[in-house]
């Protein structure tokens, strides 16, 4: 049953150290910006919190540039201005690709990449992209910041190493020259959650990242040392088969994840070698 | 300057597209309560005892106690209660009614339910309680099947369906008067009246009930207004204040009525050379834990189960059966997709039997004017299934197609599909529909209680009153659906607002021209005052109908179709992607054409959800994806090309020629993409057909 909307408080700093003070003092509070997730749980009365921290007007949290030759994407950039981004689009354009396949555009343009982040649905359309990208996930508290790999950040099912008085405040993309690929499984063509979402990058160091498939998004490590090892498509595709965890819910069966996930690498691989 | 066939701008348009139409929702009343539904969370089981820990003040509280009239939402049977007494049936069944004038309270506000569960029945295979069996009868099926050379057997299943209407439903009920008026969103203004007064037990006469702007109803506001119209009427009663009651989509997902899931097994003779010998077919479907509307749905489904083709021996036994979710209700169709889905993938299963072209097997058993259809109705003149079985093969290149996309991820197949217009049998005798005209100072005034639910029923209407009586367009009005000031012209269902209610309009024109002479209505009504004509159904001459034995004219006519789907499988997803779709439609006339490929597109949509997305999840008896977003119905991005052609083959039944159009075009479309993926070489015999199920036939086929 949807939440009754007087029973929540509402607190709207004026900086991000204002944001991280208010964090500090009341750990309880949730961070909110686009409210894409939020407001859904609220309506359908499954979103445990009342007390909220407004991000929304931190307009210095939606910087996207380059630092030190990688890209920083401020947490509270819209998945609209990832996909304008002339760098993200030059040069991890399945990030702009990702986000293209959220929800509409209405969505794309509240919904934030630090938002899909925190969310933590194993279905984050980003997710598998930046866990690809080895992105680095910038998390500050009123006292320090500290830099976590993005395959790190997640400990189990909506679960991460977040402490409750820190804030994402940036994610930070070292450069990636290596052939990249994404793909969003969700059976409608727009509006869809993901079945199956895949990020791939080739080269030397391949790397595989699913969502959907397993509590987190997952890197699929075996299937990447395979590749590196010279393993066929074929091979690779049995590989990440039985590498991913899917399960049946109410969107997909396990089966169909499961050669779904074998399909689309091999995809990948008649796409993009020769 | 005649107006039918043209594409007038909607009466309702300006309103709709500035946004100052106003749908229930956008209306408060002085004092007005909001309210809420406390509904069961098991699928079966005993009330044992129900708590309000909270401060009760500012709160109203119904319970079945506090209904003055029966406990039963009047429609066939009276077996469903307004309010829960003991036993609970389904899950989402409504026990108690608060309302407060604070939405925030009522949300606060906690019932505690204490249930003694008991075991709930969900497979329809396994009910015992029959809600409604019939039988049609031609000719002798065993005898027959004995001497033919093929036999086809086949198990054919379809799920549940949503009718996501865009507004969910909702009502105000107000106290006035010393009796009760309710404004809602619903299809049937005299449906609701009639639940009205059985649930309060008051006077007709102190009963009003009016059709707000409403947002789409697909069947879906055909009988459940009757329910929650009845909860806000009693927590309106019970107050004195007007009690708003509108629910959100997930309540309305949740709650309200779904499309009969079904199993439909045949067994067909035929023989080498392609003639249909006999039939022998059997429909069940799940009506859920009330009767509700079942015994229709069902009556329509069986007659429609046989197809658009002769046979001289047709033996289809149906049943509804009750399950413990909540009752299935009207969905656009009514039946007949759920067994016509059956019958067409059957029928292709048989020509790939054969060795034969699907089209060509068709063509050879389509019903020709003369013929008999499983109940003995003889088709007339305007029975066109060959014609359009010829044109959609061809505007589609059907033949050429299917053998250029033969071994491709593209696959393309068809449906040959018939919808009756109007009510079975000898429904719209015992309706006795009525509509009237008024001369006003404009020029004339309609009276109906048909409803506008979107697909234009006051424009068609004050199109067929504008050549009927050879005024302007312009000079026409409708009034509003307010029981207390229009004839109950029945339900606005089973595409029978054109063609019966529109017949009963032509009528009052022609006697309202005959009563002012050549005078402008309006003229008239300057020189004379107001003049009403009502009129009366008439059923047409020589149709006859037994509903004891199912035999005879089961409706005056119909209206006959061929949809022809082309699909691309994702080899890597097993997504099937629908990317043109040919719909020939001979509805007799096209009074707005534009109106009429808007239903056609529209109902194509649905089909197209209908075959390939529309999957309603049921854990314990509920729906689990009572979410848009993990409910999927198609977008625009799902929806292919879509070439609609209109085939005017004119029925003497309806005003200008015209029939049916709002059901049949979702008739064919599940068929004709399921055969599409059949040509892929994909047996899928259930729908909705996900990737999920196709690669498990595509692993079975590899």
């Amino acid at each position: 049953m949807r939440t009754a909307a007087a029973s929540l408080d509402l607190v709207r700093p004026r900086s991000v150290d204002d944001a991280l003070r208010s964090i500090a003092d009341d750990p309880s509070l949730a961070p909110i910006a686009g409210c894409t997730d939020v407001f859904v749980g609220l309506n359908a009365g499954t979103f445990a919190g009342t007390r909220f921290l407004d991000l929304w007007p931190l307009e210095e949290l939606r910087e996207i540039g380059i630092r030190n030759g990688a890209i920083s994407i401020g947490a509270l950039a819209t998945h609209t201005a990832i996909q304008e981004s002339p760098a993200v689009v030059s040069r991890v354009p399945i990030l702009a690709a990702a986000c293209r396949e959220i929800g509409g555009a209405q969505i794309q343009n509240r919904g934030t990449l630090g938002g899909n982040v925190a969310n933590g649905s194993p279905a984050g359309d980003t997710l598998p992209v930046l866990a690809v990208a080895e992105a680095v996930v910038v998390l500050r508290s009123a006292t320090q910041e500290r830099r976590i790999p993005f395959t790190s950040f997640f400990t189990g099912y909506r679960q991460t190493v977040r402490r409750p008085d820190e804030l994402i405040v940036a994610f930070e993309l070292p450069p990636l020259d290596q052939v990249q690929w994404f793909r969003k499984v969700g059976t409608r063509a727009a509006q869809a959650i993901s079945k199956v979402v895949m990020a791939v990058v080739g080269g030397e160091r391949p790397r595989v990242a699913v969502g959907s498939v397993a509590p987190t998004v997952i890197r699929c490590t075996r299937t990447e040392a395979a590749l590196a090892g010279g393993a066929t498509f074929d091979e690779a595709s049995r590989i990440v088969e039985s590498e991913v965890q899917p399960i049946d819910d109410l969107r997909s069966t396990a089966d169909y994840r499961r050669r779904v996930c074998g399909n689309l690498l091999r995809r990948f691989g008649t796409e993009t070698q020769r | 300057m005649p107006v039918v066939g043209t594409n007038v701008p909607r009466k309702d348009a300006a309103e709709k597209v500035t946004g100052s139409a106003k749908y229930v929702d956008d209306l408060a009343f002085p004092g007005m309560l909001h309210a809420r539904t406390i509904r069961s969370t098991i699928a079966r089981g005993r009330i044992r005892d129900v708590r309000l820990p909270f401060d009760r003040a500012g709160y109203t509280v119904v319970d079945y106690r506090d209904i003055p009239g029966r406990n039963a939402v009047a429609l066939i049977e009276d077996d469903q209660p307004l309010l829960v007494e003991r036993e609970i049936r389904h899950v989402a069944e409504p026990i108690v009614l608060l309302a407060h004038q604070d939405r925030d309270a009522l949300l606060r506000a906690r019932v505690e339910i204490e249930c003694e569960p008991l075991e709930a029945i969900f497979d329809p295979q396994q009910s015992v309680q029959v809600l409604k069996d019939l039988r049609i009868v031609k000719g002798d099926v065993d005898a027959a099947l004995a001497r033919t050379d093929v036999i086809v057997e086949g198990e054919y299943r379809t799920g549940h369906q949503e009718q996501l209407y865009i507004e969910p439903n909702g009502v105000i009920a107000v106290p006035e008067n010393g009796g009760i008026t309710v404004y809602g969103s619903l299809q049937c203004p005299f449906y609701v009246h009639k639940a009205l007064r059985i649930a309060l037990g008051f006077p007709a006469d102190r009963i009003r009930v009016v059709q707000t702007e409403t947002g789409g109803g697909f069947g879906g506001k055909e009988e459940y207004p009757s329910v929650i119209a009845a909860h806000a009427a009693l927590l309106a009663l019970k107050s004195k204040r007007p009690v708003k009651l509108v629910y959100d989509r997930l309540e309305d997902m949740l709650a309200t009525t779904k499309r009969h899931p079904s199993i439909v097994r045949h067994r067909t003779g035929v023989t080498r050379d392609g003639d249909l010998v006999a039939m022998d077919i059997d429909v069940l479907m799940d009506g859920g834990a009330y009767v509700t509307l079942s015994p229709v749905v069902l009556s329509r489904g069986a007659i429609h189960a046989a197809g658009p083709y002769r046979c001289d021996h047709v033996r289809i036994a149906a049943r509804a059966v009750a399950t413990n979710t909540p009752p299935n209700g009207a969905f656009r169709g009514f039946g007949a997709p759920q067994t016509q889905f059956a019958l067409e993938v059957h029928m292709e299963r048989i020509a790939e039997t054969l060795g034969m072209d699907p089209a060509r097997f068709r063509e050879l058993n389509a019903l020709r004017p003369g013929d008999t259809t499983a109940t003995g109705q003889r088709v007339e003149a305007d029975c066109s299934a060959l014609q359009v079985l010829e044109q959609a093969a061809q505007r589609s290149d059907f033949h050429a197609k299917r053998e250029r996309y033969a071994g491709t991820n593209r696959g393309i197949g068809l449906a040959l599909f018939f919808h009756g217009a109007g009510f079975t049998g000898s429904g719209e005798v015992t309706l006795a529909s009525r509509a009237a005209l008024a001369t006003s100072e404009r020029g004339v005034r309609i009276l109906v209680g048909s409803a506008e639910i979107g697909q234009g029923t006051r424009t068609m209407h004050a199109q067929i009153v504008a050549d009927s009586l050879g005024i302007p367009y312009d000079d026409v009005e409708t009034a509003l659906p307010d029981t207390s000031s229009v004839p109950d012209s029945g339900p606005t269902v089973a595409s029978r607002t054109c063609m019966v209610v529109g017949g009963i309009l032509q009528r009052c024109a022609e006697e309202l021209r005959a009563r002012i002479g050549d005078l402008h209505p309006a003229e008239h009504f300057r020189r004379h005052g107001p003049t009403v004509v009502t009129k009366q159904y008439e059923p047409p001459h020589g149709i006859r109908w037994d509903d004891d034995t199912y035999r005879g004219d089961a409706y005056a006519t119909y209206a006959w179709a061929c949809d022809v789907a082309e699909v691309e499988m994702d080899p890597d997803t097993y997504e099937i992607r629908p990317i043109h779709f040919t719909a020939v439609q001979d509805i007799g006339k096209a009074i707005h054409p534009t109106l009429v490929a808007g239903q056609i597109e529209g109902g194509t949509a649905q089909g197209i959800g209908y075959a390939l997305l529309e999957e309603v999840v049921m854990r314990d008896g509920a729906m689990a994806n009572a979410q848009m977003t993990n409910y999927l119905v198609p977008t625009t991005l799902d929806t292919p090309t879509m070439d609609v052609v209109i085939v005017e083959t004119p029925s003497h039944h309806g005003p200008f020629g015209a029939k049916g159009v709002g059901e049949m075009p979702i008739d064919g479309p599940a068929p004709a993409i399921v055969n599409a993926i059949r040509h892929l070489g994909l047996d899928i015999r259930q729908i909705p057909a996900t990737p999920e199920r196709i690669a498990e036939a595509a692993c079975v086929s590899v």
